[in-house]
Parts: C-alpha cells; sequence; structure tokens
C-alpha cells in the first residue's frame, strides 16, 4: 500500500515537472522571423522586441555541459559551478561550526541555570532579529578581509536557533533523569555529558538543523554583497553578463545544495532520537 | 542500641498563600538493618516526601535523618531508589542502564567486571536471553520495573527505597514482580523502605508496616508487625492464621483511624505547640489474635464482611 502511494506520488510528481516544463517551454519561443534580418535587427539580437526568460531546453543543454566539467577555473571571472559551491559550502560550514561551538556550551550554560537565563535573555532577544547582513559593514570594518566577513556573517546568523533550541532541550530534560544522576552521585560534568547531553541532544539537532538553512540562505546575500566566489557571486555575476540561463541553473543548484545540507541533518537528528 | 536508621521528629512545610503548609510533623521511627518496611497512608499525607527526603532529593524543614550513625543530607549511592515512572534513561539499553548505575558506584572496576555484575542482577529478575539489550520503549511496564529494580538492587546499597513500584502495574505482572523483589531481597539481605497503596502487597512483603494518619499534620501513628512467617507466597498467605488479622487492622486504620486520629493531631496542634515527642504505637495484630483462637476471629471477620455486604 504505501509502496504504490509513493510510486503515485513519484508519477504525480512527473506529470507536474511535464507540465510545468511545457508551458514554460512553449510560451518562451523566440518568434518566427519570415524574412531576411536588416543589419540594424541583428546587432539589436534578432527580431526580439522584448526580453524572454530562457526556455527548459537551453537550462538543461547549459547544466549538462556545466556538470561535465564542474570544477573547471579560466580565470576569476570563469570557475566551474562546483568551484562556486565549494566555495560557498566552505564558508557555510567554517561559520556554521564556530557558532555550534560557542552556542553548545553557552545553551547549556543558559538551560542550566535560571540566573545565567534572565541575565543573558535581553541581549538574545536583542540580537537575535538583526539581519546577519546588517553586521557585513561592520565586519568588513573590524575584519577587513571580505572571506571572513563572510564566514562571521554566518556564524551571527546560525548561532541564534542553535542556543535556543540547547537551552530549551536543557531546562526540559526530564527531573526523574536528573534525579537518577544525582541518587548516583555524578558530577557536575558527568551529569552533563551523560545525562542531559543525550536527553537535549534531539532537540539541539533541531536547532542544527534550522541553522543550516538559515545559513545557506544567507550565504548567497552575503556572496552577492562580497563578490569575489562563491555561488551567491556567480549568480550576481551572470545576471551582470545577462546570462539568464546559468542563473537559473545556478539557483536551482541552490535548491539542490540546501536539499542535501537538509537531510544530511535530518539523517544526523534520527540517529540521536529515542523514544520514552 | 543503635538503629541502623533513625528518623527524628522529620516535618516538612511548603509556603503557601503567605502562611505555611504543614504536610508532616513529628515524624519518628527507627529501620533495622535487613529490615523491609513498608509505608501506607492516603494520598497527600507526605509519603512520598519522607521517601525523597531519605533519598537526599528534598530536604526536610525540621528534624534529621541518621543512617548507620551518620547524619543524611543529600543523595548518595548508599541509599539506591525505585521510582513508580521506573525513571530509565531512554536512550541505553536495559543492560547499560544498570551498567551505567555500576559504573558510576564503583568506578574502578573493569568493564568486563561491571557487565558480569549486571548480568547477575538482571538474571535475578529474569531479564536476559535478549531482552536487555532492548531499549526502555521497546519493554513492556513490567520489564522496565525489573530493569529499574535491577538497577537499585546492583549498586547494593545500604538501604533501597521503593516509590511505589508496582502503582503502575496490572495485577499479574504485579504479582509477579513481588515474588521476584522477595527473592531478590532474601538473597540479598537489603534494608528496603517502600511506599505502597496496596494493602495485601505490604502484608506479603514487610516485616512492619508503618501507618500514616492523613495530611496536613500527617504522622506515622502505628508501626503494625507483620508476624507472618517467612518465605511467604501469594498463594498461601491468605490461608496463614495471622493474616486476616493484620489486614483486618490495616483496613480498619485506613477506612476509619486515620482520618480520626488526623482530627486528633490537629486539636493537638492548636492546644500544644511543643508536642512531646510522638512515637508510632506498636502493634502485633497477628500474635495478639493467636491468643484469642484464629478461628473464632476469621469467622466474626466473616460475619462482619458478610453484614457489611447487606
Amino acid at each position: 500500500m504505501t509502496q504504490s502511494l509513493s510510486l503515485r506520488a513519484a508519477l504525480l510528481s512527473v506529470i507536474f515537472l511535464v507540465i510545468v516544463l511545457g508551458l514554460w517551454e512553449l510560451t518562451n519561443q523566440a518568434p518566427e522571423t519570415s524574412e531576411a534580418l536588416s543589419e540594424y535587427e541583428m546587432l539589436m539580437g534578432g527580431a526580439e522586441q522584448e526580453a524572454r526568460v530562457p526556455p527548459p531546453s537551453d537550462v538543461i543543454a547549459l547544466a549538462f555541459e556545466e556538470l561535465s566539467n564542474p570544477f573547471y577555473d579560466a580565470g576569476p571571472n570563469d570557475k566551474g559551478i562546483g568551484i562556486q559551491l565549494a566555495y560557498s559550502i566552505y564558508r557555510v560550514l567554517t561559520g556554521y561550526l564556530l557558532a555550534a561551538l560557542i552556542a553548545i556550551p553557552v545553551g547549556f550554560l543558559i538551560g542550566m541555570s535560571p540566573l545565567m537565563y534572565k541575565a543573558l535573555n535581553p541581549f538574545i532577544q536583542v540580537l537575535r532579529p538583526i539581519s546577519p547582513l546588517a553586521w557585513m559593514p561592520l565586519a568588513l570594518f573590524i575584519i577587513k578581509d571580505s572571506e571572513t566577513s563572510s564566514i562571521f556573517v554566518i556564524f551571527i546568523c546560525s548561532i541564534w536557533p542553535m542556543l535556543i533550541n540547547t537551552a530549551f532541550g536543557v531546562a526540559s530534560v526530564r527531573k526523574d533523569w536528573i534525579n537518577v544522576a544525582r541518587t548516583h552521585e555524578l558530577s557536575g560534568l558527568r551529569t552533563a555529558f551523560t545525562v542531559m547531553l543525550p536527553a537535549a541532544a534531539p532537540t539541539i539537532l533541531t536547532g542544527m538543523r534550522i541553522s543550516i538553512g538559515i545559513a545557506w540562505l544567507v550565504i548567497v546575500a552575503a556572496e552577492m554583497l562580497v563578490g569575489g566566489t562563491g555561488v551567491g557571486y556567480y549568480v550576481w555575476n551572470e545576471w551582470n553578463n545577462l546570462d539568464l540561463t546559468s542563473v537559473i541553473f545556478s539557483i536551482l543548484m541552490i535548491g539542490v545544495v540546501g536539499m542535501v545540507l537538509d537531510m544530511a541533518l535530518a539523517q544526523a537528528t534520527r540517529l540521536v532520537q529515542y523514544a520514552e | 542500641m543503635q538503629h541502623f536508621l533513625k528518623i527524628e521528629n522529620l516535618a516538612r512545610r511548603f509556603p503557601s498563600e503567605g502562611s505555611e503548609l504543614t504536610v508532616f510533623e513529628n515524624v519518628n521511627f527507627e529501620i533495622e538493618k535487613g529490615e523491609f518496611v513498608c509505608i501506607i497512608g492516603h494520598s497527600g499525607c507526605g509519603k512520598s516526601t519522607i521517601l525523597n527526603i531519605l533519598a537526599g532529593l528534598d530536604s526536610p524543614s525540621d528534624g534529621a535523618i541518621i543512617m548507620d550513625g551518620r547524619e543524611v543530607g543529600g543523595p548518595s549511592l548508599d541509599r539506591g531508589v525505585v521510582f513508580q515512572n521506573y525513571s530509565l534513561l531512554p536512550w541505553l539499553s536495559a543492560l547499560k542502564n544498570v551498567t551505567f548505575a555500576v559504573g558510576a558506584r564503583w568506578p574502578s572496576w573493569s568493564k568486563q567486571k561491571v557487565r558480569e555484575h549486571s548480568y547477575r542482577f538482571l538474571e535475578m529478575v529474569g531479564l536476559t536471553g535478549g531482552a536487555e539489550l532492548r531499549k526502555p520503549a521497546q519493554l513492556s511496564g513490567g520489564m522496565r520495573q525489573r530493569v529499574s529494580i535491577a538497577r537499585a538492587f546492583a549498586i547494593e546499597p545500604k538501604l533501597l527505597l521503593l516509590d511505589e513500584p508496582f502503582g503502575a502495574l496490572d495485577a499479574l505482572t504485579r504479582g509477579n514482580i513481588q515474588e521476584e523483589l522477595t527473592k531478590v531481597w532474601s538473597k540479598t539481605n537489603q534494608t528496603v523502605f517502600m511506599i505502597t497503596h496496596d494493602v495485601d502487597e505490604a502484608i506479603l512483603l514487610a516485616d512492619r508496616i508503618l501507618l500514616m494518619t492523613n495530611g496536613p499534620y500527617a504522622r506515622v501513628a502505628e508501626s503494625v508487625k507483620v508476624s507472618i512467617p517467612r518465605p511467604r507466597e501469594r498463594t498461601s498467605i491468605i490461608h496463614d492464621p495471622g493474616y486476616y488479622p493484620v489486614r483486618n487492622h490495616l483496613v480498619e486504620f485506613l477506612v476509619r483511624r486515620s482520618k480520626e486520629l488526623a482530627g486528633e493531631a490537629m486539636a493537638e496542634q492548636t492546644a500544644d505547640e511543643a508536642a512531646p515527642l510522638a512515637r508510632p504505637v506498636e502493634v502485633d495484630p497477628a500474635r495478639d489474635a493467636q491468643g484469642e483462637g484464629v478461628v473464632e476471629k476469621f469467622d466474626q471477620y466473616r460475619s462482619q464482611k458478610l453484614s457489611n455486604g447487606h
């Protein structure tokens, strides 16, 4: 039954895809030209009077070309999509892991101590709603390096969900389990690692999953700002080149990588999940 | 004579709406080494609070607990606890839940020794053959409580505290685990303090049953000795001549006197703030009944029950 359900769902997905691509393809055909083009028309790009979105067939052709050689490097303005994505992923993971390194211990502290929670809460509430890109000018001024600045922006945007979820997870560890630790005379540190951490792990991982999603959203915008390398820069650069086929292709690639990152974290969450 | 465990003038008050709510006070009793003591009382009399104070998870407003010549303050591996809701760590297997405790008790032991020791206790409660590798969520309520009991016995505490360990189990499972508990207890000669709501369970397991009056201002009013020879079995214990006298005494206390004595306690409270050391009255209904002729007593019980029925 479930097998036939996923089978039918897959079939339906394919049908939707075909319909959308078909409409897209049909409505964006280059107009037919009956007569030979004048010199002026040739200069202005054929008989097209209005800009049109490249049809999916063009995008698929480009995707095939790009993905068959994703790591070519022909100068600063012409790198393969693989290289650009690798830059972005490197920045996201660096900023993200640094954030985790700070957010999880601090989250533990806040979760375990109501005093620290009350003391730090105002700062968190003010800093959390700030758009990560608003930090960019300050980061560029202080750090004086565009690469590190974009890593900092990732750091600052991915820290909050991890911090808040860790604090919440730790604060809501069942009293019974803490009593078990107490009656077995576990030290504070051992309680944190053998009882609190496994008990709060699913909530912490949920926060980490939210964070990686936000980080991947923000890196594109950050790279558009700082330029140089990365998939965000790539999208903006192709827009400046008026190569919309490449823009659409890179948009799709951003989606695919985002999905893979999310799936990886979902898998990790499943590993630490427990049934009560 | 030095008692193994001595509870002196224990009281617990909670702040409530400006004033204080006294759950229990003037609680005095002793437990000897190797003794199995049950405590019975209506909900709200503070049984669980007494147990939590004994465990070191709560602290008294007044009074002290002296175990083995030392005052109890804070939790310790000397006192093992079995909670009503099992309190197993759900991300660990049954075996790991036990080795976790054993490892904490004897940090110097090798992994192998910890495992062997844990297995010995899991075997005692009949949890082997693959079941010990399952997570608590994959075990039935009865099996979970077995793991919890194995964990508590395995650390070989000086005092074992059981908080209504069979409260959440069906009657059949409860009977089986009660028998296992008696077996493990007789093998280990452990001192046990147990809360229960079940009069028959208390008679089956206990050497002595403490009866508490209703709260607030609850206290331990009586200490009932259960002079029924061991080993006791669920099926045969009801034929023992001492069984019904004890049972009647307990039921009568719970139905009628726990309420009356509570009123008395409150009257005392208002009349005389500095109450003298209130000791539980010691009774032994089983022995007393033998003097009177058990058969007569039993007939009396039956006719009483019949007339109550009509």
